[in-house]
């Protein structure tokens, strides 16, 4: 249990938001970069580290790709590193230092909202979400139920069949083919599987009552501490873009300025993205 | 007011030749607890499915007759309007989770209902403390084992209190103590909140003592209506593979009234003087150090101090040692998350001990437990070559859709596509739970199977909760809890002596004479010189 764990969904939901929206309003690598450090250190302090490293590995993995395409895809900077020539049928193909960085930019802002996300799946609750939802809209709640619901049962599913298929007396194939064979059946049995899931809601009385009744719940230390910081990164994030803070420019040349100003609206971003994480008194 | 009321009932799923209920007439009567009997496809789940208004609301096909569930009629209302009166629990319970938390699982019929937060508290509270769940309460739904989902789910299911509980097989994912103990709280709910309770189940022996009524379909008709008791008369005569084994031992042996459970049965036993003296069934004897070693050599599999440690979490096996020999036939049992289902994985070679050795001498042919699993084209002939379809009885079916067969028909393809054809002969063969869902005819047609395999001089490993089908196969029985051995002995010794791993017959006669089975039991009280065969 972990102060995020404690905090409301609605709570919680509002600080990983809060993030992604400053992640959305900067380019600047030192501001991403800080962001995303502080977000692994807030799942490290939420006690969800192994979520947080597969996550992890999944941006290292893409990063690469995102910085290459760049480089290949993006013409526009002056500072050449490398010249490939003529090459067809793209043509004439240099690599500049200005897409080199900015591709890093694009990679460190994908990182930082799957961090987040990560972060949000495995340490805010979401049925308490999806129960307010319920209020504004049953149908779409309802979607959001059956999505939320149906991927990790086709992923056991996944499991499941792929050890069946090694355990088949020919091996069950290797290889793309093997696992677009489970894949296929996968694909078969999904809608089984939906229709299973809706059937359990409506043998639950989904929808039946009309609008659940709005929960009415005395604010913890808790809640109040992560919806303040959520407040707080955003007059942080809107404040610092409107004064024309960490602003940066790839191309056609690179500017992104480090200075005291930089220093100290990231370092106040990680201050006010951690600090909830204090607030363990009364936690339930 | 009857609870619950099928009156000529007749319903065929969309595009099947034969209907799957016909002209069931069926009262349920408020806090009745009623046990629905039949063999597979019999129609037990689609009476509950009727019960429940799934059929034909969600799985449309043809509806004749008139169903009433606490009155309304359940073609003018769907399952979510009838959720007020009839609570449901199918088989499968990963499809019938849908919330990330067990709190938020067990708060969601009663959100549905629009009832406040108190009264959701108070109602998940007192539902988890009946079910003896509050322990999980702030688990996440995603990391229950399969016991525990179901119990979630009937949790979820009882949550409004409604007065009639439709149940489909909910033991069958549990250990002989899990469904035990489910069974009699089931018992304890009927009798202190009045809930009617309708249970489709194959192991009657599990729960017939607890039942007020059974009800026996066959072919989508009632063929039996009575008491416990009456109905055992009627089994015996109509529908053998229906009697318990206690009925069919005293059947075999001409006594009568038939036992509705062991308590009754030993009675009654007791009363004539026929109850033989316990005798503790001593273990053959310890082999030599030479014996020992020649078994290790001619091994067909061997596992060698074999654990398996997870990278952030408890050992799941424990320094397992094992070894099976070419034709033998062992049953692998113990308690849900004892090791069965790792142990087996280890043998395959689907799992990695992180200490310890297997050694396998060939290719290991594993049955995981849901024969679903291994369908992954559109045809049988597709599936499995034709002659590893044929030698499991079904190379006449080669055309047809693997969904579209029955269970006992999906589960001999799953062997034919594990076992393969002559030249991926597997020399040990493991199966892993294969008697879920399967009526005792099908069980016994698999042990013959397994018998045969066995005398191929196949070694044969069963990982299995039933006793009777423990009884019926192996040879030699392993009992392991908590990832470790804890006895290792023949068939008798160790399904004779027990109070949960024991067969029914085992149970009645106290392990006498390690009689397992009621033909063995039979002949044990032949023996006695006095039974008065009428």
């Amino acid at each position: 249990m972990s102060p995020l764990h404690a905090a409301r969904a609605s709570a919680g939901a509002a600080w990983c938001a809060a993030i992604v929206v400053c992640g959305l309003l900067y380019e600047h690598p030192l501001v991403l970069g800080v962001l995303c450090a502080a977000v692994l250190a807030a799942g490290a302090l939420a006690g969800v580290w192994a979520e947080m490293s597969r996550a992890l590995r999944l941006c290292l993995l893409a990063a690469p790709l995102i910085v290459a395409i760049n480089l290949l895809a993006n013409r526009n900077g002056l500072t050449v590193f490398w010249r490939f020539g003529d090459v067809p049928p793209i043509g004439q193909l240099d690599l500049t230092v200005e897409a080199l960085a900015y591709g890093g930019a694009l990679a460190l802002r994908l990182a930082a909202t799957v961090l987040v996300a990560a972060l949000f799946a495995a340490a805010v609750d979401v049925d308490a979400l999806l129960l307010g939802a319920r209020r504004v809209s049953a149908r779409s709640a309802l979607t959001a139920v059956l999505s939320v619901r149906l991927v990790p049962v086709l992923a056991r599913d996944a499991r499941r069949l792929d050890e069946a298929r090694r355990c088949r007396a020919d091996g069950g194939g290797t290889g793309a083919a093997a696992k677009v064979a489970v894949l296929r059946a996968i694909c078969a049995g999904a809608l089984d599987r939906a229709g299973d899931v809706a059937t359990t809601l409506e043998v639950r009385g989904y929808g039946t009552h009309g609008r659940p009744r709005r929960r009415r719940e005395a604010g913890s230390r808790q809640d109040l501490a992560f919806a303040a910081s959520a407040l707080a990164i955003l007059v942080l994030a809107v404040g610092g873009r409107a004064a024309g803070l960490a602003s940066f420019t790839a191309v056609p040349a690179l500017e992104a300025p480090v200075g005291v100003d930089e220093l100290a609206l990231t370092a106040a971003l990680a201050a006010a993205v951690l600090a909830p994480f204090a607030v363990r008194r009364g936690m339930r | 007011m009857s609870v619950l009321e099928l009156d000529r009932v007749s319903y065929a799923y969309p595009g099947a030749g034969q209907p799957a209920l016909r002209d069931v007439t069926l009262r349920i009567d408020p806090g009745e607890f009623v046990v629905l009997a039949g063999g597979s496809a019999a129609g037990k789940s689609t009476l509950l499915r009727a019960a429940a208004g799934i059929v034909p609301h969600v799985h449309g096909g043809t509806f004749a007759g008139e169903a009433r569930c606490g009155g309304q009629s359940t073609r003018d209302h769907g399952p979510a309007a009838l959720s007020a009166t009839a609570g449901s629990l199918f088989q499968d319970p990963e499809t019938q989770v849908v919330m990330g938390s067990v709190r938020a699982e067990i708060a969601f019929p009663l959100e549905g209902r629009g009832d406040g937060a108190g009264a959701v508290a108070r109602g998940v509270e007192e539902v988890a403390l009946a079910l003896g769940i509050a322990h999980l309460l702030d688990r996440r739904t995603a990391d229950l084992s399969g016991g525990e989902l179901q119990r979630v789910a009937l949790a979820a299911a009882l949550a409004r209190r409604p007065p009639l509980l439709l149940l489909d097989e909910p033991t069958s994912q549990l250990d002989p103590v899990s469904g035990d103990e489910l069974i009699w709280l089931l018992r304890r709910l009927n009798e202190e909140w009045g809930t009617a309770v309708v249970l489709a189940e194959h192991r009657l022996e599990r729960c017939l003592a607890a039942a007020d009524r059974v009800v026996a379909l066959r072919d989508g008709a009632v063929a039996c209506d009575a008491a416990p008791s009456g109905f055992q008369a009627w089994a015996v005569d109509h529908a053998p593979e229906l009697a318990t084994p206690a009925a069919t031992l005293f059947a075999e042996v001409g006594l009568r009234p038939l036992p509705v459970g062991v308590k009754d049965a030993r009675r009654s036993l007791a009363a004539r003087g026929l109850l033989p003296d316990a005798e503790a069934q001593a273990d053959a004897p310890s082999p030599s150090r030479a014996e020992r070693r020649r078994a290790r050599r001619d091994a067909a599999l061997r596992l060698d101090g074999v654990w398996h440690e997870l990278r952030a979490g408890p050992a799941l096996l424990r320094g397992v040692d094992l070894t099976v020999a070419p034709g033998e036939r062992v049953a692998l049992m113990g308690r849900n998350g004892a090791g069965k289902s790792t142990l087996l994985r280890h043998a395959a070679g689907l799992l990695e001990p992180t200490r310890g050795k297997v050694r396998a001498a060939g290719r290991v042919a594993l049955l995981l437990q849901n024969p679903g699993d291994y369908v992954l084209h559109d045809r049988v002939g597709d599936e499995a070559p034709a002659s590893a379809l044929r030698a499991v009885g079904i190379g006449h079916l080669a055309d047809r859709h693997p969904r579209d067969l029955s269970g006992g028909e999906r589960q001999r393809l799953a062997l034919a596509v594990v076992l393969g054809d002559g030249e991926h002969e597997a020399p040990i063969v493991l199966l892993d739970e294969p008697t879920r869902g399967m009526d005792r005819i099908q069980k016994a047609a698999l042990a013959d199977r397994l018998h045969a395999f066995a005398a191929d001089g196949r070694a044969v490993v069963v990982a299995t909760h039933d006793a009777e089908f423990a009884a019926a196969v192996a040879d030699r029985v392993v009992l392991l809890a908590d990832g470790r051995v804890i006895a290792d002995g023949t068939a008798a010794s160790l399904l004779g002596g027990g109070w949960y791993f024991a067969t029914e017959t085992a149970r009645v006669l106290g392990g006498a004479g390690g009689a397992l089975l009621p033909a063995q039991g039979a002949r044990l009280l032949h023996t006695t010189d006095t039974v008065e065969v009428p």
